[in-house]
């Protein structure tokens, strides 16, 4: 005790202490919510830089510049056997009835050195453009048709001001004699900026002008295939396991902290062991879609496991003694009550996780799902490569072109995680509308 | 209130094995359940100690007693609900119609069929009504087709009462019923597997006044056909309710007898204590 005592206050001085301490209160949260704010807002404009950086570098690589040609599309010189064949189609002529068609487009004779400019000119794949073209309209063979081929990367990124007509010669990637065809072009009309269907329609190619992520799509879609449908069962059965029938004793500690530590393991990792146990071990082929996807599967698994045990936890236990109380077994519980209302919470968890495997370059690297490959896979076992092992490969490409198509991809592989996240949300909404 | 033998058969229960300080009479000359030296442990807890009582056809017997005294754990042993809980464990024996239910040849499903239960919180299924009072029937497969479910679905639910509130929106989510409503779909989806005894653990403490005075016509009225165990924490409950009614202290049941009885004039002090409101 000290020789102070402390009477209490009145209560007129009790407001006034009130009102000095409130000050004081109110001033420290306004202070907490200008902090969450600034908080919120650096993070927006974070993200707005961003996203304005990808779109401006990404939205003109979805689009490719373009030169229309009159090219005779002559019977005998396209199709030499005269059955339409690949075979006869590929023996045939079309090269030199494109560079007739350029020499034709700014009126002049064969010169030599015109010709070698204008070979460069038109991409290289604008013999397979028309080939495709005569298959399709086997009716013109004998005409002369109007047909827009993609000109070469460089006169692309000419047109685009990245190569600079004040640039010496010798410095220039192009010459004074092609910018003077490519001028006269665009006096005559022919050039045209367009949406380019290599990058929707095309597979990975060196020519950057003819670079498209088809293959790479469609090897992302094979992988996720692979991935969700092992991921997804062993993951729910896992955490259902896990949750209302494993006993509780130091073997489902140990296993549930492993889980946990799983989560956390470099996704590389999943790579070594994916190469080391699939290829290594079972002969496996490499770059092969099945092969991606049960690395990703394994990768994806203690997320799926994680978020499917919370969503079981979360599944009132009324329910679950409602059940009992008429008689449900323990099995009628589970696959009758607890799942349906997990639901939600499961799929939310798989989609994120898928999510976070489309995005997955490291461990794909490892199984050689890094390879250059130009056909379009057509099954689990095509050598594939995906949508970010793609753009990883492209942003080490030297050509200018490829950092526009890089951009587009990058676009392209948003668009496809923001539907996925889209498509959680609005499951999620639909299956918890159910009541 | 020492423990003496164990019981090791589920016949010849004699007066000498039974070990109890119960005052009154746990004896009726027509059991449905009889519940001889029950024992239940939380882990180290000792939950219920010695408790041996019958239940009678067709009658109304309400568990009374201060929190934590075990009458929810006890009334939770009548059906093996307590399974469910990993640490505790049930000792003595208890039978249905002289067949002992903690045999290890019991199912618990059929069990748990003939010994229903409703939960102190209202808990439909998130389906609709139709659904929360079929699915009894339909796991239990007790119906040939959709014709006799129907006709399940609307007897259980006239006989909860609940018929009239309810039979233009079966098809809605029983959630979306009020408290009351709630509580009766869940007596409506007990009764519509036919138990022979229906369990209700403190049924009205979330209900208000109303919906409380319809769930305890709707008790009269099954107890016509049904033998009911109440637990309640409303001793106008119990004394409106019930027949008999058992008072519970501290893991022992100190008294049984008939309501008015334990109500006028209980034997026991602790009961005499409790009812007139010096704890609880």
């Amino acid at each position: 005790m000290t020789d102070h005592q402390f009477k209490g206050l009145s209560p007129q001085e009790a407001t006034l202490r009130v009102e000095a301490s409130l000050k004081q209160r109110r001033k420290r949260e306004k202070r907490f919510r200008l902090m969450g704010l600034s908080a919120v807002a650096l993070a927006l404009t974070f993200l707005a830089v961003l996203f304005t950086g990808i779109l401006s570098k990404g939205l003109p690589g979805m689009f490719q510049y373009y030169v229309q040609l009159d090219v005779e599309l002559d019977r005998a010189r396209l199709d030499p056997a005269g059955d339409l064949s690949a075979a006869s189609l590929y023996s045939g002529d079309a090269d030199a009835l494109i560079l007739e068609a350029s020499l034709a487009s700014i009126g002049e004779e064969g010169r030599r050195k015109l010709k070698k400019a204008l070979r460069k000119m038109v991409s290289s794949g604008a013999s397979i453009r028309l080939i495709e073209y005569v298959t399709d309209n086997p009716e013109q063979l004998g005409t002369t048709q109007p047909i827009k081929f993609a000109v070469d990367d460089d006169i692309d990124s000419f047109l685009r001001g990245f190569i600079q007509r004040e640039t010496p010669e010798k410095d220039r990637r192009i010459n004074d004699l092609t910018i003077e065809i490519v001028d006269k072009w665009e006096q005559l009309g022919l050039i045209s900026y367009e949406i380019s269907d290599y990058l929707f329609f095309g597979s990975a190619s060196r020519d950057a002008e003819m670079a498209g992520i088809k293959g790479a799509l469609i090897g992302s879609l094979l992988t996720l295939a692979i991935c969700i449908s092992i991921a997804f069962p062993l993951g729910v059965a896992a955490a259902v396991y896990l949750e209302e029938l494993a006993p509780r004793n130091r073997w489902t500690e140990i296993i549930e902290i492993n889980i946990n530590n799983l989560a956390a393991v470099p996704s590389v990792v999943f790579g070594i062991m994916g190469l080391a146990i699939f290829i290594v071990t079972f002969g496996m082929p490499r770059s092969i879609p099945l092969v991606g996807g049960v690395v990703l599967a394994l990768m994806t698994l203690p997320t799926i496991i994680i978020s499917s045990r919370a969503a079981i936890r979360a599944v009132p236990p009324s329910i679950r003694d409602a059940a009992l109380g008429i008689g449900a077994s323990k099995m009628q519980v589970i696959f009758h009550h607890v799942i349906p209302l997990a639901m939600p919470g499961m799929l939310t968890g798989t989609i994120i996780g898928m999510a976070q495997a489309l995005g997955e370059t490291a461990p794909l690297l490892m199984i050689g799902m890094v390879a250059f490959i130009v056909d379009i896979p057509a099954g689990f076992t095509d050598p594939a490569t995906v949508l970010p092992v793609q753009i990883f490969m492209w942003a080490d490409f030297a050509e200018r072109m490829f950092i526009q198509k890089t951009s587009a991809a990058i676009i392209v592989l948003l668009a496809f995680l923001i539907t996925m996240n889209a498509a959680a949300i609005a499951l999620r909404k639909k299956l918890e509308r159910r009541w | 209130m020492t423990s003496l033998k164990q019981i090791k058969s589920s016949t010849g229960i004699t007066m000498e094995t039974i070990a109890t300080t119960t005052t009154g009479n746990v004896y009726v000359d027509n059991p449905r359940m009889t519940a001889r030296n029950v024992n239940v442990h939380y882990g180290d807890k000792h939950a219920i100690r010695d408790v041996s009582i019958d239940i009678a056809e067709q009658e109304v017997i309400a568990f009374i007693g201060p929190s934590g005294c075990g009458k929810s754990t006890f009334l939770r042993t009548l059906n093996r609900m307590n399974d469910t809980i990993d640490i505790c464990r049930v000792t003595g024996e208890i039978s249905l119609d002289g067949e002992d239910i903690y045999a290890p040849s019991v199912d618990v499903v059929p069990l748990r069929a003939r010994v229903g239960m409703v939960f102190q919180k209202p808990n439909p299924f998130p389906k609709s009504i139709y659904d929360n009072i079929a699915y009894g029937p339909r796991i239990h497969g007790l119906t040939r087709n959709k014709a006799e479910l129907d006709d399940v679905v609307e007897s259980a639910l006239q006989r909860a009462g609940l018929w009239n509130e309810v039979k233009d929106r079966l098809d809605q989510p029983g959630t979306g019923l009020s408290g009351g409503q709630q509580q009766r779909l869940c007596i409506a989806r007990a009764i519509a597997v036919s138990p022979e005894v229906i369990l209700m653990d403190e049924p009205c403490s979330a209900l208000d006044p109303i919906a409380t005075a319809r769930v305890e016509e709707l008790i009269e009225e099954l107890k016509q056909q049904y033998t009911i165990v109440i637990v309640t924490h409303s001793m106008q409950q119990a004394a409106r309710v019930s027949d008999r009614t058992a008072y519970f202290h501290l893991g022992d049941l100190v008294e049984v007898g008939r309501t008015e009885q334990i109500f006028t004039n209980p034997s026991h002090k602790l009961t005499q204590d409790y009812i007139t409101g010096r704890f609880g």
